[in-house]
């Protein structure tokens, strides 16, 4: 039987010691109205073999196009000791490190974590995981609600160029809880949220803002200067950031005169395959004040009956296994065994390693904007600074083009005019240090064909 | 210290940090990339100023560290882990290949309709499949743990009680046994959870529940079996009650492992359910996670559903959104969830077939049961010995914490030193001293044997040398940590010394 050991006679040894005549006797609890016979919709059983040669051919079904799209979830090179480590049975097939003693592998890695994603944001704590970037906004807009004592309204200002998803999860996430969050324009020459905008906002209530670096858009935001402003209002700073920029541009540690009072982001860039959209993991950093408002878990370091260093989970209190009802958040299972190959790649890279990451994404990025915007009809949506994805306006619809280069093994981008329809035909296209100069330039060879048959609109 | 266990002591310093294998000048050199071509300049305000303090070591050093820091833990592939509630089954080797093949781990969530039809395939009949064991109409697949999918679920609840215009639903039933993630859920859906007394056979008290239902009632979280380990066995009744008061069922799937193609929460009358599809469906645990929480959903709540959901239409599949199902709580995900745990229990569940899941439940159940009749014969004390034992089961070691001082805990961090990890401990609350133990059906017989055997060794330490007991464990890495420090002097990040 698959993964069952027993074998006829072990069966008859257990029903014996129990002392019932068949195994079907132990559901006689069960009101026999409710038992079913054959389970529909679940077809025969397969072995290994067959189970593979059909994911195989699914695989098979969805190849391996040149992917040009970031939006979130980036193609970065994963070195192969990070799943080689990660998968080994002793971290993959373990359970949440409830018993200290017996889990001080996972216990000591999770705060290698900590320090690790605290030393790159420039923040003082860091929880060990939440499940991805955009439930990290919505906790972090639940946390400054209760961090920000002041502010009464629960009013979050959130940046219209944030990334849509993050958004959208935001909203779902929080609005049973009355949090109000209003969406903050962006300057259309620029692509950035800029200060005179929030003048209409001064001298309100507001608990926190948002501030996405590089936004959604790839471009950098005035971060010192927004910081700045939210704290003269008296809101909070919830940063959401990319790691991998962060071994270039300034940790939200050190924005503004004060810093930000949360940091998160996704860590899908940091040892996560792309993998269809999960799992990846979410990180939660803040300032020590707000320590007791955070959500998840958390792993100190103490010491042992004689004294030895050892690693335990802690400040406990806040978790719903202890508070329940009162507990900062209801999440239990968190994003561990990617918060581990975020930790091994974090480990591999080092800081001048992740250095060259970010740097190769940044000229790959440029090669392929100054490709794709020398055919006619593509330009540049906003001029300025952006990290490793950016913003092309185009002269025709984006859905047919894309869907033309997806015939050509080539995924061009994500379509932008659904989301922003006041930018027209627009994509967003991004190069990870994964693409080569031959890959460029065969999407701008592609897309050149693909744009003297779609016409112009 | 006994003799024996002074002697397990290793002679080898504790492993360092990571942060320790630095040297300046050192580092992984074949992992960086290629610095190729120029890089835009990034306006001086915008840069970093100090690179941050991460290791700089040999890649040899990190492999040698992380392998030896998976050396301390204890995990199923290890060891046998007893976990009440956790469902801590074998992981099959060939889920995780099937999820990491190269198409699927490079597949991007945003990919094209041309790249995507094997995937959302696996998806598509993982969500039938999802609906056929737990007999519900609607499957949605996003939710990211069993956590996640209890709040898709109260939400859904809100949703469809707003939409009748019926808005003073605001309270959730809870019995006082629940998990703490049902009334933490609750209040993230912003309602207020009121718990309802159990009886002392472990059934919800049905008149507590009659007096505590009305006009306020958005509706219950029970799992079934309950958290003490039993069928609840007037659940139909429990369905009627609630329905009449006008509230909804919500199933917390944490023990489906119990009832897999035996019974389905959709016939017991339940209108919403999340499945943790890393315990009943195999995925790992991963040392705390990932999970996948997916939510089945009755007739009343179908509208509701959190998108994306996968749907198939002349042959080709496509993602459902806000706009196909516009009363939908909405997007609690940025794509679409933990895909790659959502491919590896689709794998699982090809693999056991139609045959195989009911066999879970069987053999689930089998293994529970013996082991609380081999255990009582050892002289522990079962919390509801009249009750058959459903996949896990409760003992109540109050007697020996009153005869000999020797507590739930002391028995669990002991069991470390025999090789087996502790079952769940003081969870349920309401029985005193407890254990709560699962065995799950990919353990054989000479396992459990070895673990009843080891339960009555320390059964005997306890009588002749409970201090044995008190100081456990004796064989570890570490010896019990001050988890008071911990929390006090509160040190939760490496720092560079100051230079």
């Amino acid at each position: 039987m698959p993964f069952i050991p027993h074998t006829s006679a072990d069966v008859r040894t257990m029903l014996e010691a129990i002392g019932v005549p068949n195994i079907e006797t132990l559901f006689e609890e069960i009101p026999s109205a409710l038992r079913i016979g054959a389970l529909e919709g679940v077809p025969s059983a397969l072995n290994e073999l067959q189970v593979l040669q059909l994911m195989s051919a699914r695989a098979r079904e969805d190849g391996r196009p040149l992917c040009f799209i970031g939006a979130g979830a980036y193609d970065h090179f994963i070195p192969s000791a990070v799943w080689s480590l990660i998968t080994r049975g002793e971290f993959y097939s373990a359970y949440t490190p409830y018993q200290a003693e017996a889990s001080q592998g996972t216990l000591q890695s999770i705060y290698e974590f900590q320090s690790m994603i605290t030393a790159l944001t420039g923040m003082a704590v860091s929880n060990a995981s939440m499940y991805e970037g955009a439930t990290a906004v919505a906790e972090a807009c639940l946390m400054a609600v209760r961090a920000n004592r002041k502010s009464k309204s629960a009013r979050i200002l959130i940046p219209r160029s944030m990334h849509p998803h993050y958004r959208a999860v935001a909203r779902a996430t929080t609005a049973n809880q009355g949090l109000v969050l209003e969406e903050l324009p962006f300057a259309r020459a620029s692509g950035q949220t800029l200060a005179e905008t929030l003048k209409s906002y001064e001298g309100s209530d507001i608990t926190a803002l948002v501030i996405q670096q590089p936004n959604f858009f790839g471009v950098l935001e005035e971060v010192d200067e927004l910081t700045d402003w939210a704290h003269a209002q008296g809101a909070l700073v919830i940063a959401a950031i990319n790691p991998t920029s962060l071994a270039l541009l300034k940790p939200p540690g050190q924005w503004g005169a004060k810093g930000a009072d949360i940091a998160i982001g996704d860590g899908q860039p940091l040892g996560c395959p792309l993998s269809s959209g999960g799992p990846y993991f979410g990180f939660m950093t803040a300032r020590m004040e707000h320590v007791r408002q955070m959500p998840g878990r958390i792993v100190g370091r103490t010491v042992d009956l004689d004294g030895r260093r050892g690693f335990t989970l802690t400040l406990q209190a806040r978790e719903q296994h202890i508070r329940r009802g009162k507990a900062t958040s209801n999440i239990c299972t968190n994003q561990g065994l990617l918060m581990m190959a975020g930790t091994v790649y974090m480990a591999l890279l080092g800081a001048q390693g992740l250095e060259h990451v970010a740097t190769a994404c940044m000229s790959r990025t440029a090669e392929l904007v100054a490709a794709l915007t020398a055919l006619p009809g593509v330009r540049p949506m906003f001029g300025g600074a952006h990290f490793h994805e950016t913003v092309l306006r185009l002269d025709r619809p984006v859905a047919p083009i894309l869907e033309a280069l997806a015939a050509r093994n080539i995924e061009g981008g994500f379509d932008l005019s659904p989301y922003y329809p006041e930018f027209g035909p627009s994509l967003l296209v991004c190069a990870t240090e994964s693409r080569t100069s031959a890959d460029i330039s065969a999407y701008a060879l592609a897309l050149g064909d693909v744009l003297k048959n779609v016409r112009a609109a | 210290m006994s003799e024996t266990a002074a002697s397990t002591q290793s002679l080898a310093p504790p492993e360092p940090l990571v942060f320790e294998y630095s040297r300046p000048g050192r580092g992984a050199y074949s992992l960086w990339p290629s610095a190729e071509g120029a890089a835009p300049a990034i306006p001086a305000h915008l840069r970093r100023a100090a690179p941050p303090a991460l290791p700089a070591a040999s890649e040899l050093d990190i492999v040698r560290h992380y392998t030896r820091l998976s050396q301390l833990n204890f995990s199923i592939d290890t060891h046998f882990y007893p976990l009440g509630s956790c469902t801590m089954k074998y992981n099959p080797r060939a889920c995780n290949a099937a999820a990491l093949m190269p198409e699927f781990a490079g597949r991007h969530p945003l990919a094209s309709a041309a790249h995507s039809q094997g995937f959302l395939a696996c998806m598509y009949e993982l969500q039938e499949m999802l609906k056929g064991v737990s007999g519900m109409q609607g499957v949605a697949l996003s939710p990211m743990a069993g956590a996640h999918g209890e709040f898709a679920g109260v939400a859904m609840i809100r949703a469809y009680h707003r939409s009748r215009g019926d808005l003073e639903r605001r309270e959730i039933i809870v019995p006082e046994a629940a998990h703490g993630t049902n009334p933490a859920t609750a209040a993230m859906c912003g309602c207020v959870a009121r718990e309802v007394a159990v009886g002392a056979d472990g059934d919800v008290d049905l008149a507590a529940l009659r007096a505590a239902v009305g006009p306020r009632t958005a509706g219950i979280m029970l799992t079934n079996p309950s958290t003490l380990g039993v069928f609840e066995r007037h659940i139909e009744e429990v369905a009627r009650i609630v329905h009449e008061a006008g509230g909804l069922l919500y199933y917390d799937g944490a023990n489906l492992n119990a009832i897999l193609g035996k019974v389905r929460p959709g016939d017991m009358g339940f209108d919403v359910i999340h499945m943790n599809l890393h315990k009943t469906f195999s995925t790992p645990h991963g040392g705390g996670g990932p999970g996948a929480g997916a939510v089945g959903v009755g007739p009343r709540l179908l509208p509701f559903m959190p998108v994306p959901v996968v749907a198939q239409e002349v042959g080709r599949y496509r993602l459902l959104d806000e706009k196909d199902l516009p009363q939908s709580i909405g997007r609690l995900t940025g794509f679409m969830g933990n895909a790659g745990v959502l491919l590896r229990a689709y794998v699982y569940m090809r693999m056991l077939g139609r045959d195989g899941m009911s066999r879970v439940g069987d053999y689930a159940t089998l293994n529970s049961n013996y082991l609380l009749a081999k255990l009582r014969q050892a002289g522990f004390v079962a919390a509801y010995p009249e009750r058959r034992a459903s996949h896990e089961f409760i003992l109540t070691l109050k007697e020996m914490a009153r005869e000999q001082g020797v507590t739930a805990m002391d028995i669990a961090k002991r069991l470390l030193d025999y090789g087996f990890h502790a079952p769940t401990t003081y969870f349920p609350l309401l029985v005193a001293e407890c254990l709560l133990i699962e065995p799950t059906e990919t353990e054989s017989l000479q396992t459990l044997d070895a673990f009843v055997a080891a339960m009555s060794a320390i059964r005997e330490e306890a009588l002749k040398d409970p201090e044995l007991l008190h100081s456990a464990p004796h064989s570890m890495p570490v010896r019990r940590l001050d988890d008071v420090r911990a929390a006090r002097e509160l040190d939760l990040a490496w720092r560079p010394a100051a230079t």
